[in-house]
């Protein structure tokens, strides 16, 4: 029986990158991603981590640049982020996936300013979809602190070989007490063998990395990047089984559902929303309301065939955002509608806005989605996308 | 340009491998070593950009060095630096 | 053939008469084999790896512009977590614009938190990689894209920011400038620099032959000018304290380095010119004061004892 402790969140995340044994690890604080970095400070100060490099940089931009060098030099590497921080990060993000070095960063994830705004949506790593790397969302404290062992597991694949970012919301994940499972060094190890990378900097054989590409390689080279997130799919499924097995715990590879059985109405999400969403499910399935969930595991690579599997014969689709592309829809609802556009049978698509900058989200909330999706069944009008919690008081007039 | 070469994973490179591009097609004059004047100082060697200058022999008491054309991209530093004025810079003749 | 051996390989697309690919073969000369090098974004990262090929026989990676610093903190940081030290160097390298500008702050970073690693930073005064834009190194007056002379304008107005001394102030072990017009000296500089532990900046003076517009067979020459005017001093900072200073003997009139260089030519037919070349004399003597860096002549020196007594 697995020994179970209530910790942080930011603990449990912490833990689990203790025992996936980085050598270096490099941060900068940001809230809400400050305790993870604490922790495993506190950790290699208390000789816990050992073997371990803290590089304790003056910016994100460094951090995200100091594990890609130590990542080339041929070591296992572990940073966390959040909001800002991340989009800082942006440009190092992107040579990271392009050189296809396998780091693992854990994303608190939050509002991005302007407005300043600390608290929990998903801005910050939507953002950042198109940078190559693989994008895990874990939906509570235990999950979260599972996907950072799972991320090396599937970054460190030679078949894949790119960085995974592990997603979880912040305050709701980083700050919330939770009763966890307390890893065991031995079957972490067992899980997760030691870092062997495909190419890295050594003066006894020397390789040069980062060339020029002109254009009669640049297309083939980015191709490759889509090709190992394509590649990336039945793996993510894979280690989430072999996992699954390990550790008794398995909660979905690409997606998850939840009490699909014979919807007329799918929920689509990512992040601790998903609780709320379940208590509200469990509920409107108990007054006979058939309606269920589909939770995204992992927004890259997208999980097209998955969501087409699952979402066969349901009659509409309620995709919640907690980000929004500015100027078109949620980014969740956009690839949801694309995924399906060519699918033999594609439902209706409702899209709502929902809980950006740590707006709350009630279960009532949640049976109002649910209810828009059964008006549009009911043949009433309803708009594709609705900026759900909007409150149209507080606007200056004329907007 | 040869055909087209098989990408790595990260497009990682292997090292060394410019020398099979010869930048001494880029040249309008040629750096030419007169041996009777060399004394063998190696300044051409050490101020060359581009690792043309090499010692090619040793003469009797004194090294000898020769030009890899395949490199020389006439810039005439070293000719500018011969403190003997060993090296004449010719026009290349195609 | 010997010429084969170098570690900064022939075949590299720098253009004839570049001081700073002769920077690249130098240092690998002097530091190889047994170094990782990182290099930002720059002339030199794109005429060194034109995929499939590379220039370099020794481990090399570019990332980004501004990043050169902390990528090589982090393969020291890796080196140093995995027992793999050795007599492994890290030797970071970037142009002026990379070193003064963008990366500025990330380089600041790395120096404060003691990293070992040398920095080099090979300094030809402008964004010479872009098209010869102005950088926070560009001297003053000089003719650059961005601070192009005209008729209500010298060139650039700005001095030439004082990298190594703010370095300096990060209480490192060794700071130095050096130049390529002096092989011996950067040689001599750069093997120090290795043999120090902890984070070392070294600033190489190196021709730009488009960007200032000069003969390619004059690039050490010019270089040599510039330090024997007083315009770029060589001297060497050993935990935050000036140690070594190149002397001049009969420092030259600025006149001589500038009248060879395009990027100065408008100094040369502007009215006024003779003012701005005269204020660039000042900036010399205000370096040859600050540096000592005239020789008094001996005759000088006895004629002054015999005043005294």
């Amino acid at each position: 029986m697995a020994k179970m402790a209530v910790m942080e969140g930011s603990h449990a995340i912490a833990e689990a990158a203790r025992v996936c044994r980085p050598s270096v690890v490099s941060a900068y604080p940001i809230t809400p991603q400050t305790h993870i970095v604490e922790d495993l400070s506190a950790m290699i100060a208390n000789g816990e981590l050992t073997n371990c490099e803290y590089v304790r940089t003056e910016s994100e931009f460094s951090a995200a640049s100091v594990i890609q060098g130590a990542q080339a030099a041929g070591v296992r590497t572990f940073s966390a982020t959040s909001s800002q921080g991340a989009v800082l990060m942006y440009e190092v993000l992107f040579s990271i996936a392009g050189m296809r070095l396998p780091c693992v960063l854990a994303m608190a994830n939050r509002a991005v300013s302007s407005p300043i705004n600390i608290w929990n949506d998903h801005q910050d790593a939507i953002s950042a979809r198109d940078n190559g790397w693989i994008q895990l969302w874990a939906e509570d404290n235990q999950e979260a602190a599972d996907m950072i062992i799972q991320a090396y597991k599937i970054a460190e694949d030679h078949r894949v070989t790119l960085p995974v970012m592990v997603n979880f919301d912040g305050f709701q994940v980083t700050h919330l007490y939770e009763p966890v499972e307390v890893y065991d060094q031995k079957m972490v190890d067992e899980f997760l063998p030691p870092y062997d990378p495909l190419f890295k900097l050594d003066p006894k054989d020397p390789v040069t990395m980062g060339a020029l590409a002109q254009p009669e390689y640049y297309t083939e080279a980015r191709y490759m990047v889509h090709a190992a997130q394509i590649t990336a799919k039945p793996i993510i499924e894979d280690v989430a089984r072999e996992f699954g097995r390990k550790f008794g715990r398995f909660k979905g590879g690409l997606i998850d559902t939840y009490k699909m059985e014979g919807a007329e109405v799918a929920l689509v999400a990512m992040g601790s929303i998903l609780g709320t969403m379940k208590d509200a499910v469990d509920e409107m399935r108990s007054a006979g309301i058939p309606v269920g969930i589909v939770k995204i595991r992992t927004y890259r690579p997208f999980p097209v065939e998955a969501l087409r599997a699952a979402l066969k014969g349901v009659k509409v689709v309620c995709v919640l955002d907690r980000n929004i592309s500015l100027g078109m829809e949620g980014a969740v609802f956009v690839e949801t509608k694309a995924a399906l556009y060519n699918a033999s049978e594609s439902p209706t698509m409702l899209g709502f806005i929902i809980g950006l900058g740590g707006r709350d989200i009630t279960v009532r909330d949640i049976k109002g989605i649910v209810d828009k999706g059964y008006k549009k069944i009911g043949g009433e009008r309803v708009s594709e996308l609705e900026w759900y919690q909007l409150d149209r008081n507080i606007l200056p007039e004329g907007i | 340009m040869a055909e087209k070469m098989r990408l790595t994973i990260g497009l990682v490179t292997k090292p060394g491998t410019t020398m099979q591009y010869h930048t001494g097609g880029w040249r309008t004059y040629r750096a030419v070593i007169n041996q009777e004047k060399c004394i063998g100082c190696r300044r051409c060697a050490d101020s060359c950009p581009d690792g043309a200058p090499f010692e090619c022999a040793h003469d009797g008491k004194k090294k000898k060095f020769c030009v890899n054309y395949d490199y020389c991209k006439g810039c005439g530093i070293c000719a500018y630096e011969c403190p003997v004025d060993a090296i004449d810079m010719a026009v290349e003749e195609k | 053939m010997a010429a084969l051996e170098d570690l900064y390989a022939s075949g590299h697309r720098a253009c004839a008469g570049c001081g700073c690919a002769l920077f690249l073969k130098t240092l690998m000369r002097v530091a190889g084999p047994d170094v990782i090098v990182t290099n930002s974004t720059g002339c030199m990262e794109v005429v060194s790896t034109p995929y499939p090929e590379s220039a370099w026989k020794v481990p090399w990676i570019h990332s980004l512009f501004e990043n050169n610093a902390p990528v090589a903190a982090g393969i020291e940081a890796a080196l140093k977590a995995t027992g793999r030290k050795g007599n492994t160097k890290v030797i970071a390298i970037g142009g002026d614009g990379a070193t003064f500008d963008i990366g500025f702050g990330l380089l600041s970073g790395v120096m404060e938190r003691g990293h070992d690693i040398l920095y080099i930073c090979y300094d030809n005064e402008a964004y010479m990689n872009t098209g010869i834009q102005r950088s926070g190194s560009t001297p003053y007056d000089a003719s650059t894209t961005t601070t192009p002379a005209g008729k209500m304008s010298f060139g650039n107005q700005r001095p030439k920011k004082n990298v190594p001394a703010i370095m300096a102030a990060h209480g490192v072990p060794y700071v130095a400038t050096t130049s390529m017009g002096y092989p011996a000296d950067f040689t001599k500089k750069v093997r120090k620099a290795l043999s120090i532990e902890g984070p070392k900046y070294l600033q190489v003076h190196a021709t730009c032959v488009p960007g200032w517009g000069i003969d390619g067979a004059l690039s050490l020459e010019i270089l040599r000018l510039a330090v024997e005017t007083g315009l770029y001093p060589l001297y060497e900072y050993e935990n935050g304290q000036i140690t070594s200073v190149k002397k001049i003997k009969n420092r030259k009139p600025v006149k001589e380095y500038l009248d060879k260089q395009k990027r100065y030519s408008h100094l040369f037919k502007m009215p006024g010119g003779d003012r701005e070349i005269e204020k660039i004399q000042h900036i010399a003597d205000l370096n040859a004061k600050h540096f000592n860096l005239d020789i008094e002549e001996k005759a000088t020196a006895k004629e002054k004892e015999a005043k005294e007594e």
